[in-house]
């Protein structure tokens, strides 16, 4: 039979299921082979707390969405076009994200009354039933018999056999989409390379699905989704983690030290270590601590030995760390600690995002204690942040904070990354020996008010530090007022001279001058860029500046923000920058604020503007 | 140890290991002895001054470093071995000290306490225990004994107090020795083998706060009881003890009884020490009656223990070794490319 084939410029499907039907890893093929293709996109996947939630609960319930086009993609999407559900749960969690009209493809043995029940859906409302879903293009398929039926010869097990029935469905989207399933049977061989049994099932009914998309009747149409037209060059697809953990290590390739990373396992800033901790040849350490007070401290004793001294975790671990933060402060040593935020306060929501930590960032230590404060935007974006967030630290001799998120640190993008060639050196120089008999002066100063990195087994540079304060210039400790308040106000000067390294603050779209400015940092870029980019379309005078040096701030963004009539801080929590900002630049920034531990969608941002300049 | 004895570098002597800075422990304090001791064994160890790196966490020990002329950090409460781990698994080649008390070890620092002795870094722990808090002026300890009144227990603590040495055993540390701040020799030679020890060495020192528990161990100091209370072990040497070293340990299944010599025993029925024996080292740390019980068992001093175990830093170092030999050096542009990559033209 023939299917009518429609062009679309952009396509957001959603994948759900219960935790254990390898909804993860369908997403995951099916952004590979898109990405492959040459189709931009951005990737969110939406899993629970609980490794193995009860089976066929909505607790259990985990998606992933991808959001792929010919045309610049920013987002993962805010709604999807194609939803495909595993069992009654799945649709039950997701139902709200799909487009009216869009298409849901449904294995209904997920359905049946046992997973009604566990899905707390009464028999009387089964929605494959009951007409709720009248308004969408709902395509019902046994997946479960099909599968059975399609492997009832393979010789494996039941379990075995159910356990792949997520190939099925994906063959059927390579078979909507039109894509070569090359990429995903060369993965499924490797992946069961001594398990041939195993996958040669995963790939005939892979190729089952594929199949029952041409043979059956259930498809109208296929869909087609051109190339986009990206910035020629060799891309890759990239998670936030995972760049992250790389622009660590280039970090350290750059200024040929290496990286010791004490860090404790915390959801979703793990998977930076487990990066790091394959790559031992790059002379990457890693050090697993007892605690998060552990994971820092071990950085600092690192750092004082001249390391590149890293700790990792999200806000609860942040939390503990930050009386050793104070230490690094006083010692004046360098020290990178990425918060990949998460929900909170406490335990709060471990794999839901917000931008709820950034005071915590700027402010959350006894004392005045100010630190540099960077933030990531995008997947990719979280290596060259990583770069910066080390290179200052070394070159300032201070403690940087890198605020990542769980949206961008899970999410992937296609990256056209750099070479080695293109990246900075970063030169650091440690304190010289002393032969002549001179005293050591550890508090002595450049032009930075940068103090020099004297790391033990230097002769003649023998001097203690510590976190009691201390007089300039000599280190010894000092009790006397005046001396406290200089030093408070040195090591304040210390974090504002960071200014004078880091360029000045742009537009990244939008007029220079107008009506609004909506001013970002963070995970929130995609939707900001894709809502201004329809906005200018709409002929509104909108801009967008997106931040990453939170302190210091550029020089220049006190005079750029006054350029416009009005300013407009979108955030994953209850208005943190637009504090700083108000404190700091005396404009009446407006807020818009979502702290559902879901990013924003692009609507949102755009309804907003529309309000203010109504 | 790392023992890079280094034959045409100049003898240092204990004067060169002092600080310019004016030591402040109070008047009579046990730190004193403790310092004065460790500045004597430092030109002994063959090393150069800048290898020697002393970290310290709070409290009135550790204010230690200021006054060693080494590398030194006087860091946060309780996270000294923390840091130690840090500095010792990026740089093997150093010769670490950590200084803490027992408020600092093994109370708020107790859990890096036992994870250190389990990785068996290759540092030196001197733990100085005067079984209360001094720096904020006389509550309890972890290690004070139950009854204790202290400020913060004016009717007596109900906490059962530590045993540093069994914990350290439970941990599975790979050397613990216990000494005092009075008996300058002992602890000299205590210290000496804890360096040479490779691995950490778990050094407990029992210390007299003068102001605020004073004569907490003075039964095992003075030298009116030491003879009694005390029991010096040493490797290959029986248990002995009392006035005329006419006493002695033997032991009965795993319990050990202390005898008379005067009375049918002779030193070859004793319980000979043996620091790599696991099971009676265990035994002998447990020796912690209360000394004003009848019956009790007098207080061991000494290498109770030692075992050669790899290293944490040795283990990690070797594993970038492996790596390089296996997989070559890191090549960052391979490793930013990754697996998979497209070109648009």
């Amino acid at each position: 039979m023939s299917n009518e084939n429609i062009t679309k410029e952009s396509v957001v499907i959603r994948f759900a299921g219960d935790s254990g039907d390898g909804m993860q890893l369908t997403g995951t093929q099916f952004t590979n082979t898109a990405a492959l293709f040459g189709n931009d996109l951005s990737t969110f996947p939406d899993f629970p707390a609980e490794i193995r939630a009860p089976l066929g609960t909505t607790a259990g319930v985990s998606g992933f969405q991808i959001h792929f086009g010919s045309n610049k993609i920013n987002t993962p999407g805010d709604e999807c076009d194609v939803l495909v559900v595993m069992n009654a749960a799945a649709l039950k969690v997701n139902i709200k994200q799909l487009k009216k009209g869009g298409t849901i493809i449904v294995n209904t043995d997920g359905f049946d009354n046992k997973n009604l029940r566990l899905a707390n859906i009464a028999d009387e409302d089964n929605p494959l039933e009951n007409g709720s879903l009248d308004w969408y293009d709902v395509k019902k398929i046994d997946v479960t018999k099909i599968t059975r039926a399609t492997l009832s010869e393979s010789g494996l097990s039941t379990k075995e056999i159910d356990r792949s029935k997520n190939m099925f469905v994906l063959g059927l989207i390579y078979w909507m989409y039109n894509r070569d399933m090359g990429l995903t049977e060369e993965f499924i061989k490797s992946k069961f390379k001594k398990k041939e049994t195993i996958a040669d099932a995963n790939i005939k009914l892979l190729r089952a699905g594929y199949n029952y998309g041409e043979t059956t009747e259930t498809f109208n149409s296929r869909y087609s989704v051109e190339k986009a037209q990206m910035a020629p060059g060799v891309y890759r697809g990239i998670m936030g983690n995972q760049a992250l953990a790389y622009g660590l290590i280039a970090a350290s390739h750059q200024a040929e030290l290496p990286i010791f990373l004490g860090t404790y396992p915390i959801t979703p800033a793990s998977d930076i270590l487990h990066e790091l901790s394959k790559y031992k040849n790059f002379g990457v350490r890693t050090f697993q601590a007892e605690d998060e007070i552990a994971g820092i401290c071990a950085a600092i004793g690192a750092a004082y030995g001249g390391s590149i001294g890293i700790t990792t975790s999200s806000g609860p671990g942040i939390a503990l760390k930050t009386e050793a933060i104070g230490l690094a402060t006083m010692l004046e040593l360098p020290l990178v600690i990425v918060n990949v935020q998460r929900g909170g306060p406490s335990t709060g929501l471990p794999t839901k995002t917000e931008q709820a930590d950034l005071l915590q960032a700027l402010y959350g230590r006894n004392g005045e204690c100010p630190v540099v404060v960077i933030a990531a935007s995008t997947p990719s974006d979280c290596f060259y942040q990583a770069f910066e967030a080390v290179r200052i630290s070394l070159q300032h001799m201070i403690p940087v904070i890198l605020l990542s998120d769980g949206y961008i640190a899970n999410g992937a993008e296609p990256w056209k990354f750099p070479q080695t060639s293109d990246l900075p050196k970063i030169n650091i120089e440690f304190a010289k020996s002393i032969t002549d008999g001179s005293k050591y002066m550890p508090y002595s100063r450049d032009e930075k008010l940068t103090r020099p990195w004297a790391v033990p087994g230097t002769a003649g540079l023998e001097h203690r530090i510590g976190g009691l304060e201390k007089q300039n210039i000599t280190g010894n400790i000092s009790y006397d007022p005046e001396n406290h308040e200089f030093m408070t106000n040195l090591r304040a000067e210390k974090v504002a001279k960071v200014a004078d390294y880091i360029g000045n603050q742009t537009i990244d779209q939008g007029a220079e001058s107008g009506e609004l400015l909506i001013l970002g940092w963070g995970s929130t870029y995609g939707a900001i860029k894709t809502a201004v980019n329809q906005l200018l379309e709409e002929g509104y005078s909108v801009s967008h500046s997106h931040l990453k040096y939170i302190n210091p701030m550029p020089h220049n963004l006190g005079d750029l923000l006054k350029n416009y009539k009005k300013v407009l801080i979108p955030e994953m929590n209850s208005g943190q920058l637009i504090k700083i900002i108000r404190d700091k630049y005396l404009i009446d920034a407006q807020g818009l604020n979502k702290v559902q531990g879901m990013p924003f969608n692009t609507i949102e941002i755009i309804s907003k503007v529309k309000e203010l300049l109504k | 140890m790392n023992a890079i004895i280094d034959q045409t570098a100049p003898k240092l002597s204990p004067k060169d290991f002092a600080s310019d800075q004016d030591v402040r422990w109070c008047p009579g304090c046990g730190d004193y002895s403790i310092l004065k001791q460790v500045q004597t064994v430092m030109p002994d160890l063959g090393r150069k001054k800048e290898e020697f790196v002393f970290i310290s966490g709070i409290g009135c020990s550790s204010r230690f470093p200021y006054y060693m002329d080494t590398f030194g950090m006087h860091s946060i409460h309780g996270r000294a071995t923390a840091i130690a781990t840090g500095l010792k698994a990026s740089r093997p080649e150093l010769s670490v000290w950590i200084i803490t008390g027992d408020g600092d070890s093994l109370s708020i620092g107790g859990n890096h306490f036992i994870h250190l002795l389990r990785r068996n870094l290759d540092v030196n722990i001197l733990l100085f225990n005067n079984q209360i808090y001094g720096l904020t002026k006389g509550q309890y300890s972890p290690t004070s004994e139950e009854g204790k009144i202290t400020k913060s227990t004016p009717y007596g603590s109900i906490d059962h107090p530590f045993n540093p040495a069994a914990l350290s055993l439970g941990a599975d540390a790979t050397f613990v020795a216990r000494s005092m701040d009075r008996d300058p020799k002992h602890l000299q030679n205590v210290i000496r083998k804890g360096y040479d020890h490779k691995g950490t060495s778990l050094i407990e020192i029992y210390q007299n706060c003068n102001v605020f528990n004073d004569g907490a161990f003075e039964i095992f100091t003075e030298k009116s009881s030491k003879k009694l209370e005390t029991l010096m072990v040493e490797d290959g040497q029986p248990l002995l003890f009392g006035e005329n070293n006419d006493k002695g340990i033997i032991l009965d299944g795993f319990k050990p009884k202390v005898v008379d010599l005067n009375n049918g025993f002779s030193a070859n029925d004793l319980w000979i020490h043996d620091e790599t024996d696991q099971v009676k080292g265990n035994i002998l740390a447990r020796f912690f009656d209360d000394p004003s019980k009848e019956g009790h068992l007098p207080r061991p001093f000494g290498v109770f223990y030692r075992q050669n175990r790899p290293t944490y830093e040795d283990g990690l170092n070797a594993q970038i070794q492996y790596t390089i030999d296996t997989y070559g050096k890191g090549d960052l542009d391979k490793l930013i490319a990754g697996k998979e990559t497209w070109t648009i033209q």
